[in-house]
């Protein structure tokens, strides 16, 4: 079982989280404007990474906040999280490991 | 190829089995291929088997990152059915569900096809009002499928509790569905596909894709660059992967679902049991295990382990339906990585580089589609055009929005 950083209540069990898909993109400030290609790709497609990915979480039965998190998808290591709007944390480089 | 019969056991028993001929060759890779196959699951094993015996292209390599059939065709719970709501649903899975019935013929290779039945269970009105809906959607479609009360799924299921904490108030059966030996989808198809002349290449892993003003020239693969006038990729979990190598997104998300097995028991499961509501599959294999499934992780990971918590939603409900089974002992646990879209529908699509085609999105229920899938994909990949069964599947129906949402309609086991 996963033990998440809320970043407002602490670490608690992966039970009390839900996953939103992936972080920081930006809703089109133009939607009228857009092509039917763009709009499809703005809500249906997705990097799908294998590696570290950042990704909105809500911490659904604890506080309900939304943050975002850096995650390992591969290992599923969470490297960090952070309130919506911080800056994002860097990927951490493998080396050494 | 030596055909399998009753005669080649004979003869080969004689001989204390030690001259059985090989299933497979493991060839070099060849320069050049008219098609390369990504991925050697049961869909790409299937793909290259129509291409050769429908289509006439033989000069095919199937290139696989690990073994033959290790990834999601390893890790399933071997359900086979039909009974979809959506008309683009109903023909591609019965398409599938018509070569399966004849499929240990066609391949040589008994497949051990077993047309047990299938109950989907409905336990609140909801339920109630979506077998229904389902069930006259799927008889318009020409597609067999009976609604039964709570006493007649006792008949066919006494171990069943229907009076558990949200009681049985009826099924729907599908007497056509049932269960197929994954290993032996794989390694019959792979068996008949090379007898035709298919090239198929374990331990090679794509790593890349040559790519040339849009169009596919071939792959980089462990084992050098692959020549390819047109590339095929079927790699179910790792779709995301390629399709980022040859430089497009995918609309897909990746998770792991899990599985378990218990230890062998004397036939007790006669036939395949679903349950939405409490979210839950089951069948007994040939061996005697239960093999159990529920829900995927809602998180992506490429981790094929699946979570802790998952393990517990599904011996709940397991042991909600089958109060027997509580002290029965799991034997084995694992997890596959599905992709899944947004529609639950999979993809079959030409793509935004040119003699690429990719087969992915089957997300939690591939496994019965495989002959359907393969069949399609292989006549869309010869013809250059989608195969009209295909023709809806294509990625192009996220911008249109033409989605075939069966994600509601098929509940829960894919």
């Amino acid at each position: 079982m996963l033990v998440i950083k809320c970043p407002f209540c602490g670490e608690r069990d992966q039970t009390e989280f839900t996953c939103h898909g992936e972080a920081h993109i930006a809703r089109p400030e133009n939607p009228d404007e857009l092509t039917d290609e763009q709009w499809g790709d703005y809500i249906f497609f997705r990097q799908n990474i294998k590696g570290y990915q950042y990704e909105r979480w809500s911490h659904d039965h604890g506080c309900g906040r939304w943050f975002n998190a850096l995650r390992n998808s591969v290992t599923d290591q969470f490297v960090d999280t952070y309130k919506i709007g911080e800056e994002k944390p860097a990927i951490p480089s493998d080396e050494g490991k | 190829m030596n055909k399998y019969s009753v005669f080649s056991l004979v003869r080969n028993a004689m001989s204390y089995h030690e001259n059985w001929q090989k299933a497979w060759r493991s060839p070099d890779p060849k320069k050049e291929y008219d098609v390369v196959i990504v991925g050697g699951g049961a869909h790409g094993l299937a793909t290259a088997y129509y291409l050769a015996k429908e289509c006439g292209i033989t000069n095919v390599a199937i290139l696989e990152k690990g073994w033959l059939g290790g990834g999601n065709t390893g890790r399933n719970t071997t359900i086979v059915r039909s009974n979809y709501l959506w008309d683009e649903s109903s023909a591609i899975y019965e398409h599938a569900m018509k070569l399966w019935e004849n499929l240990s013929q066609d391949l040589n290779y008994n497949v051990m096809f077993s047309q047990r039945g299938l109950l989907h269970l409905a336990h609140n009105v909801h339920d109630m009002q979506e077998i229904g809906r389902r069930g006259h959607a799927i008889h318009l479609n020409g597609i067999d499928s009976e609604f039964l009360t709570p006493e007649q799924v006792k008949e066919i299921e006494p171990t069943i509790n229907l009076d558990c904490r949200y009681p049985v108030l009826g099924a729907l059966l599908q007497r056509r569905g049932g269960s197929a030996r994954h290993d032996a989808v794989a390694w019959g198809y792979a068996r008949a596909a090379d007898d035709m002349g298919v090239d198929i290449i374990q331990n090679c892993e794509v790593t890349g894709f040559d790519i040339q003003d849009g169009v596919v020239k071939g792959v980089e693969t462990s084992r050098g660059h692959i020549g390819a006038k047109k590339v095929g990729v079927v790699t179910a979990g790792h779709s995301s992967v390629m399709a980022n190598m040859a430089g497009f997104r995918m609309p897909l998300e990746s998770f792991p679902l899990q599985a378990m097995v218990s230890e062998p028991l004397k036939p007790v499961i006669n036939t395949v049991i679903m349950s939405g509501a409490v979210h839950v599959y089951l069948s007994q294999s040939d061996k005697g295990e239960l093999v159990v499934g529920a829900g995927s992780d809602n998180f992506v990971s490429y981790s094929q382990r699946g979570s802790f918590d998952m393990m517990d939603h599904i011996v709940g409900p397991l042991k909600e339906l089958f109060p027997f089974t509580s002290r029965l002992r799991m034997m084995r646990q694992w997890g596959g990585i599905v992709d899944v879209t947004v529609d639950r529908s999979p993809i079959i699509t030409k793509t935004p580089v040119e003699n690429m085609f990719f087969n992915c999105g089957w997300g939690t229920g591939g496994f019965k589609a495989t002959p359907g899938s393969g069949n399609v994909f292989a006549h869309s990949i010869a013809n250059g055009e989608l195969h009209p069964i295909a023709a809806p599947f294509t990625m192009n129906r996220f911008n249109t929005g033409a989605l075939i949402d069966e994600g509601a309609a098929a509940a829960v086991a894919h």
